[in-house]
């Protein structure tokens, strides 16, 4: 095969969603993961990705278990570190499509610093919040985003705090660029806002509110079985709405993605779940393209710095 | 390598002013000392390149305040470098001081009670606060001056702010300049060289200010000749080596110029004393060779930020200390288990916590070698010399990718911050890291094929085609499944553990300083070297049956030295980490703690080896060793 074949062959080259797909989940039936590995699934499919030059990091939990059910790259890490892993491989490499799994105790608890930062350095990643509002690996205890009450293993007579809210959070930090939110129950959104994500240049934030079925089984119920409790957010800069959806779903919000104080409004709200795309900035520079150096790395230009260094030392 | 070098004597009294001979000196250790920002360091810096250029062998040693911003005259807030030049190739910073310039008495005095001062040495001290308006501070000066006088000490007192205020506004913030006059004229150095040093130093800025710094210059020289009744000259080395071209650097530059020349293009750190000098070093220069310094925002990140860059191109490096090292311990198990190359530089301070930030120790090998939980096998490497922190980044950089493992590389806050000229490397190709791997897989191969005989594998990297898999810290099996039988555990830790003997055997044994039997062998391991080696020397020139052993690799420990301890009646290591003193009313051999490479040592060759060691902050003094092996070789029967 010469060079053009080569080219024209990965122009040509389709994949199917089983070129994606790996191993059987170990989650639990009705586990809202299974939800998110569907659309991204679909998503590497709809978008071609190459599986070669895609990577999937996590760190641990059960949502972190992610990569190894995709046929793809994939690196499962350590608890809370997933953030600074992925921004390692992006600054290396950044031909590289890089995706984030991350449970709501292994990013808002023991990767909290990370996160915070990883929002500012605003690489090109995106990554999915996989918020079951409980730690389902260890049993059941009470995560940062669990409700106030919350009965677990470590609080017995409900849980003490109000939860973080991982929306308003990343749209406090320096250099937000894209947050979006997306339940577990409405698949067909869940995509659309997974495919925005990905197609946001920037760090893109997705909180996804998935149920867990082992642990906290009824809690999700009164957003699930209302949809007036879901609000859709439409906008011709975000999402349109289908016929299908509308039908359902009658509480829409036009809700314009650039507009952050706006966005801040919406996600502070409790008792309604707004989904969709609450901010979006294509303007804030990524970290890896600010850092790079213009420098073609050539031997030839480390031995002249090099000795150029040496020069300055001379006895 | 390592001439005996002679002390000098004590000298009693001043020659008569006006006679002006020079004395010939074998080597002179002078420090220049004062408030933090009153350029003592520079002018430090300056003497020891102005000396290295007319051929000395030189060592400089920074004296740190822990403090940013001490108070002014304050007893612990001395800042400065301290200087041995000598005739012969030198590796240490040598005993006590024999000249010292202080810019206040104050400083000065904590440099006496920490006995760095030889008894008797020469002190130029400024005197402006002899008639300080403010009665507390020059009854002080008073009192101390003539405390030290009466001590023996030969102080001079030098109006340097005054005669500098002759010439320029601000005299405070140039008389570091005054004094490197005074010190060129007092060891014959060639006034040019400064003046070039000093055209180096101020490069950047505009001219009126080289010009006036020169001045300076030129005025304390002249100040010198005319006041002071005594002069020095300390001839070059007349060797191979001085002939060869050198380049003086600290330790941590050093370090950086490795990273640059291993061909590494990452380097992820969170600041930290004392390893941050190299990024900062680094932050400057990497860029023009198209590298980059990522400051995390925490120890974690920046190593799991290395990690992550590592597992998807070239090996990265994170540099650390104590504390930062720590801080990555969970990190580097994953890099372990993930077999993915990774350099980690823990640059070792006094500890445990916070400890001694700016003071040296060796507190870390055992952290080094059984940091992180379960069985995380390291390379673990120690440079000994400030040319070695270059090499080790270099060798650090192709162990690391050879057989996919975490390499350690222990330097300390002494050699980070000391200079000593070395042979300028000559750059190598051979050197810098190959592309990284983007063929295709060939089918059917694993991502943990393990060898059966060395526990090699080859690694897949993201972008080639079939090496599909998902790395994880799980348990796994040769495919990276995650794997919970128990044969495979047994298998996939059998792997990595074997990799570190595959690595033994292509270490060459250790060279041994002296003959290779006799009565005492002393073994030591990083920045000791040259203290240790020079002890070992002058003791050998007396015809005691003494040697010693420095050990680069101490995980996994190179092949040879159970020979080596074979032909030594007794056997002891020098080490600045703790070990109980079995003079002590409580210990004996059944609780005593042995230093770290004697636990080492003692454990993998079943020999009786004892220690000495000293968690002072400062790099262990030859005269001390001198001392403890004397007093070691007095229980041997020759």
């Amino acid at each position: 095969m010469n060079a053009t074949d080569c080219l024209l062959h990965m122009y040509d080259e389709q994949h199917d969603l089983e070129d994606y797909q790996s191993g059987v989940p170990r989650w639990c039936t009705g586990c809202g993961d299974s939800a998110i590995l569907a659309a991204v699934q679909r998503l590497c499919r709809d978008e071609d990705l190459r599986p070669e030059k895609t990577v999937f990091v996590s760190g641990i939990g059960c949502s972190s278990r992610f990569p190894h059910y995709m046929k793809t790259y994939g690196f499962h890490g350590i608890h809370g570190r997933a953030l600074p892993v992925a921004e390692g491989v992006k600054m290396a490499r950044p031909d590289l499509t890089v995706f984030v799994n991350t449970g709501d105790g292994d990013c808002c608890s023991i990767g909290a610093a990370h996160w915070i930062h990883a929002i500012r350095y605003n690489m090109n990643l995106t990554v999915f919040l996989h918020d079951n509002q409980i730690y389902g690996l260890t049993k059941k205890q009470a995560s940062p985003t669990s409700p106030r009450g919350t009965k677990s293993n470590t609080t017995p007579r409900g849980s003490y705090l109000d939860p973080i809210n991982p929306l308003t959070t990343t749209l406090g930090v320096a250099n937000v660029s894209f947050v979006a939110q997306a339940v577990d129950w409405i698949p067909e959104s869940l995509f659309e806002i997974v495919k925005a994500a990905y197609h946001h240049k920037g760090f893109s934030f997705v909180r996804i509110l998935q149920r867990c079925p082992e642990w906290l089984p009824t809690s999700l119920d009164p957003w699930m079985q209302d949809p007036n409790k879901v609000q859709l957010l439409h906008h011709e800069d975000g999402l349109q709405l289908s016929a299908g959806l509308s039908a359902v779903y009658k509480n829409q919000l036009q809700h314009d993605p650039s507009d952050i104080n706006r966005a801040r409004e919406i996600s502070a709200h409790e008792d309604v779940v707004p989904v969709g795309i609450l901010y979006r900035n294509p303007n804030v520079p990524c970290y890896e393209d600010t850092r790079q150096t213009g420098v073609l790395r050539t031997n030839e230009t480390i031995r002249k710095g090099f000795e150029a260094e040496l020069d300055k030392y001379a006895a | 390598m390592n001439e005996m070098t002679i002390q000098t004597p004590v000298r009693k009294a001043a020659k008569v002013a006006g006679s002006k001979a020079v004395v010939t000196l074998k080597e002179h250790i002078v420090e220049i000392i004062s408030d933090s920002g009153e350029g003592a360091q520079r002018c430090g810096q300056s003497l020891g390149s102005i000396a290295a250029r007319m051929g000395n062998g030189i060592w400089t040693t920074e004296i740190i305040p822990a403090e940013i911003r001490p108070p002014a005259r304050s007893v612990a807030g001395a800042s400065g470098n301290r200087i041995r030049i000598g005739s012969s190739y030198i590796t240490n910073g040598g005993d006590e001081t024999d000249l010292v310039v202080a810019f206040n008495e104050q400083v000065l005095l904590g440099r006496v009670r920490d006995r760095e001062l030889k008894s008797g040495c020469i002190i130029l001290l400024e005197s402006m606060w002899r008639k300080h308006q403010d009665l507390n501070v020059s009854m002080s000066y008073i009192e101390t001056h003539d405390r030290l006088v009466a001590a023996g000490y030969k102080v001079y007192e030098i109006p340097m702010e005054q005669e500098c205020r002759l010439l320029v506004s601000d005299a405070r913030r140039g008389k570091n300049m005054f004094a490197l006059g005074m010190l060129c004229h007092i060891y014959s150095l060639e006034l040019q060289l400064a003046r070039d040093q000093i055209a180096l130093t101020f490069g950047k800025k505009a001219q009126s200010i080289i010009d006036s710094n020169v001045v300076l210059l030129e005025a304390g020289h002249k100040w010198a000749q005319a006041n002071l009744d005594f002069s020095y000259r300390i001839p070059s080395i007349h060797s191979a080596q001085a002939a060869e071209a050198q380049i003086v650097t600290n330790g941590n530059i050093a370090l950086a110029l490795g990273v640059m020349a291993s061909g590494m293009e990452l380097c992820s750190m969170y600041p930290i004393t004392p390893a941050t000098s190299a990024s900062h070093y680094l932050s400057e220069v990497f860029e023009k060779v198209g590298g980059i310094v990522h400051q995390a925002e925490d120890e974690i990140a920046a190593c799991a930020f290395a990690i992550g860059a590592s597992y998807a191109s070239k090996c990265t490096v994170t540099i650390t200390s104590g504390p930062g090292y720590s801080l990555k311990q969970e990190a580097i198990g994953l890099a372990v288990m993930g077999e993915i190359p990774l350099v980690v530089v823990n640059v070792m301070r006094g500890g445990p916590s916070t400890g001694q930030p700016t003071k040296a120790e060796q507190g870390d090998l055992m952290t080094a070698i059984f940091g992180s939980h379960g069985d995380a096998p390291k390379v673990v490497m120690a440079p000994a010399t400030i040319e070695d922190c270059f090499y080790s980044i270099i060798t650090a950089r192709k162990i690391a990718e050879t057989f996919n493992m975490v390499v350690v590389v222990l330097t300390d806050a002494g050699l980070a911050t000391s200079q000593q000229p070395f042979a300028r490397p000559k750059f190598n190709e051979a050197w810098l890291a190959p592309p990284f791997d983007q063929s295709p897989v060939p089918k059917g191969a694993k991502p943990y094929d393990w060898d059966p005989v060395t526990g090699l594998a080859r690694r897949f990297i993201p972008g080639q085609p079939g090496g599909m898999h998902t790395l994880t810290g799980l348990a796994h099996d040769r495919l990276s499944h995650v794997a919970y039988d128990a044969d495979v555990n047994q298998e996939s830790l059998r792997a990595r553990s074997l990799k570190l003997a595959a690595l033994q055997r292509t270490l060459s044994p250790p060279t041994v300083f002296g003959e290779s039997a006799g009565d005492l062998l002393v073994v030591g391991w990083g920045s000791t070297k040259g203290a240790i080696e020079e002890a070992v020397a002058v003791l050998q020139a007396e015809g005691r049956k003494v040697s010693s052993m420095h050990l680069r690799f101490l995980q996994p420990l190179p092949p040879g030295i159970k020979e080596v301890l074979a032909g030594f009646k007794k056997v002891m290591t020098i080490e600045t980490n703790w070990s109980d003193s079995p003079d002590e009313e409580i210990i004996d051999e059944s609780n005593r703690r042995y230093s770290s490479v004697a636990i080492l040592l003692r454990s993998r060759y079943l020999v009786d080896i004892d220690c000495w060691s000293e968690v002072k902050g400062q790099p262990i003094k030859p005269g001390t060793i001198r001392r403890v092996l004397l007093a070691k070789l007095k229980g041997v029967k020759s």
